[in-house]
């Protein structure tokens, strides 16, 4: 494997909460190669969009601390930049995208003025040119009258035409990953399929890597060659994405894609993980995930289970590793 | 009474008015929900299927009332509800309960959860003080809460375990009939089977009669045993639910289908349909459907095809679609 393009070593990310800290990440580590997709699929306050943020630079600054560890981009690590430097690297050789396109944008901006800005900012292309190029790139995510839409304002367009705009805002300056968080989960699902193709189409056109936040298996299916799945801030599994989901080795894992309904196997009930997710602000000693458990035992309530493995990592004393091997 | 369908839905249309100007002009009407007819069968969860827009929230609402729908006939258990007194209506208020999508909104923060649950029993002076606590007690556990959340406030549960608190102060009312709209989109994956499950289980065990209204069509195959598929304010197909997933016809419907993530890899959709809802408001003529249909002709951009039957139980509203 050629030297990864990001990689999380030990990250942890907390704050400040009524009752004490709140750990939303902790000791995070995986690493994305160049031009490949990673999905990380994970319930609401999993850490998996605060893990996204660390990276971006864009944690608030008051409530949160980050607790130890590095995110290296290329070798550098993130974490030590000066904030001029960061903002160098964002939205140009990192760029992001959020779940509610229309909130992102600026709506007292026209698109061609809020496209352009990029261009300007990072390229260093005269305002002209930059008009230019943000109307190719209207064009490149799928979008007709590209001239017109550069003088419309974000009101003015559907939650899908949104969102490719955001894309196109993305990848203008070639970047060299773009993390998209929950990038379709305000969207219709036939417009999702439409938005989840263009991101794959952009992304092998430009060599570009993908970090695919979501809390759908089904989107990390279709989607991504590796997955990542947080459970309580913490990475339980990791792997190519076909083995995971044929061979869950966390039992999490396996209650996720067992609680989904299979299309054809009908009147089956459903299994459902019992339980839910702990407060982050009072974690158990052991795993987060012993309460609805159903191998737990002493040992995973006193002791955090280490993430272990190579090409497939999972966090579990009991996990389906034996088995999984020939 | 006995009758076969619980819900039978004639010609419904529910047009609201779009007003505009200094004085608030009516300028034009955006027709929700328009010209939809269904029956539901007694003991059996309909589906009811749409995109945002598609007006399928309207229809449920204008069932039970909460909207006075412009044309079109309901029946209850045969019963025409346009036709009955206000106070016929308000003994029947209780047999038609509401479950919400965001059980957040849904609780008034400074109600003990029994008593939100109960409220509605005193309300309609179902049951007297004394015995409310038990029955409260009776159907949380039904619905999978434990006797010491009586006296606790919403803040203290979960979006899953709200969602059960909603079910409850539908269910303690013994309603024949319980819409759905979209009950389980606000709550996370590992806690969505428990509500599904509870639907499932309220229907073979208590014999209670849903609408589901649902965009999530791997929930819907799941659970339901009839479905309709809505597209701007129209059903463009129904079916048993094991006809219309294993030989879905309208090509509205099987763009759906293609466009579910499965877990199967990789697994490219075939087919993607292109272009977003067209606005409610000026829906395009003929077919509604036709501007992003890939087998639209000229035919279907001027002339709408009517909802007919293709086999026993199956209708659907295309002019592509050859009758078997």
């Amino acid at each position: 494997m050629s030297t990864p393009l990001i990689s999380f070593e030990n990250l942890s990310v907390s704050f400040a909460g009524e009752q004490g800290r709140v750990r939303a990440v902790q000791q995070v580590s995986f690493s994305l190669q160049p031009g490949q997709t990673l999905g990380i699929v994970g319930e609401s306050g999993c850490g998996k969009s605060v893990t996204a943020l660390s990276l971006m630079g864009l944690l608030p600054a008051q409530a949160s601390r980050i607790d130890g560890g590095a995110i290296r981009f290329e070798g550098e690590d993130l974490l030590q930049l000066k904030p001029k430097r960061m903002a160098d690297l964002r939205g140009n050789a990192l760029a992001m995208i959020f779940q509610e396109p229309m909130s992102a944008l600026n709506p007292v901006l026209t698109l061609g003025e809020q496209l352009c800005e990029p261009l300007i900012r990072h390229r260093g292309v005269t305002p002209k040119a930059a008009w230019q190029q943000a109307t190719q790139l209207i064009s490149d995510v799928g979008l007709g009258r590209a001239e017109s839409l550069m003088r419309c304002y974000p009101h003015q367009l559907s939650g899908g035409m949104l969102q490719r705009i955001m894309i196109a805002m993305a990848i203008s300056c070639q970047p060299k990953l773009l993390i998209a968080d929950e990038p379709t989960t305000a969207l219709d699902v036939t417009v999702q399929a439409q938005i989840l193709q263009l991101l794959r189409e952009r992304a092998r056109a430009q060599q570009m890597a993908l970090m695919l936040i979501t809390h759908d298996l089904g989107v990390i299916a279709q989607m991504a060659e590796q997955v990542v799945v947080m459970y309580a801030g913490r990475v339980v599994e990791q792997g190519p994405t076909a083995d995971v989901l044929r061979q869950p080795l966390h039992p999490y894992t396996r209650g996720l894609i067992a609680s989904r309904p299979v299309p054809g196997e009908r009147r089956r009930r459903l299994w459902s993980i019992p339980g839910q997710v702990p407060d982050l602000a009072a974690l158990p000693a052991g795993c987060a995930f012993a309460d609805r458990c159903d191998r737990v035992s002493a040992r995973c309530r006193s002791a955090v289970p280490p993430l272990i493995g190579d090409v497939r990592r999972a966090a579990c004393f009991h996990s389906e590793r034996a088995e999984a091997q020939p | 009474m006995n009758h076969d369908y619980v819900i039978e839905v004639d010609g419904l249309k529910k047009y609201f008015p779009i007003r505009d100007g200094l004085f608030g002009q009516e300028t034009g009407q955006l027709r929700a929900v328009d010209d939809v007819s269904f029956r539901i069968r007694r003991g059996s969860i309909f589906g009811l299927v749409g995109e945002s827009g598609s007006g399928k929230t309207t229809v449920g609402r204008t069932l039970l009332g909460l909207y006075e729908q412009t044309a079109g006939h309901i029946l209850w258990q045969g019963q025409d509800l346009q036709q009955l007194t206000a106070r016929q209506r308000q003994a029947l208020r209780p047999k038609m309960q509401l479950v919400f999508q965001d059980p957040y909104s849904a609780l008034n923060p400074r109600i003990r959860v029994g008593d939100a649950i109960g409220e509605a029993m005193l309300q309609h002076k179902l049951c007297s003080r004394a015995e409310l606590r038990d029955k409260v007690l009776q159907v949380m556990t039904i619905c999978g809460l434990a006797a010491q959340h009586y006296d606790r406030f919403p803040h203290e549960f979960s979006g899953g375990q709200r969602q059960r608190i909603g079910i409850a102060r539908a269910l303690i009312l013994n309603p024949d009939f319980i819409v759905a709209d979209e009950p389980i989109s606000a709550l996370d994956v590992s806690i969505q089977a428990q509500i599904i499950n509870l639907f499932s289980d309220l229907r073979d065990d208590h014999g209670v009669t849903f609408l589901f209204i649902s965009h999530d069509l791997g929930v819907v195959e799941h659970l339901c045993d009839d479905v309709a598929v809505m597209y701007l304010g129209q059903l463009v197909e129904t079916a048993s639910r094991d006809r219309l997933f294993s030989q879905p016809l309208h090509p509205y419907t099987q763009a759906l289908l293609a466009a579910v993530p499965t877990l199967q890899p990789q697994q490219k959709p075939s087919q993607i349909v292109q272009g977003d809802i067209p606005d409610p408001s000026n829906p395009p003529p003929g077919c509604r459907f036709s501007s992003r249909c890939p087998l639209a002709t000229a035919q279907c951009r001027s002339e709408a095809p009517r909802l007919r039957q293709v086999a026993e139980g199956h209708q659907v509203a295309c002019h592509k679609v050859m009758s078997a």
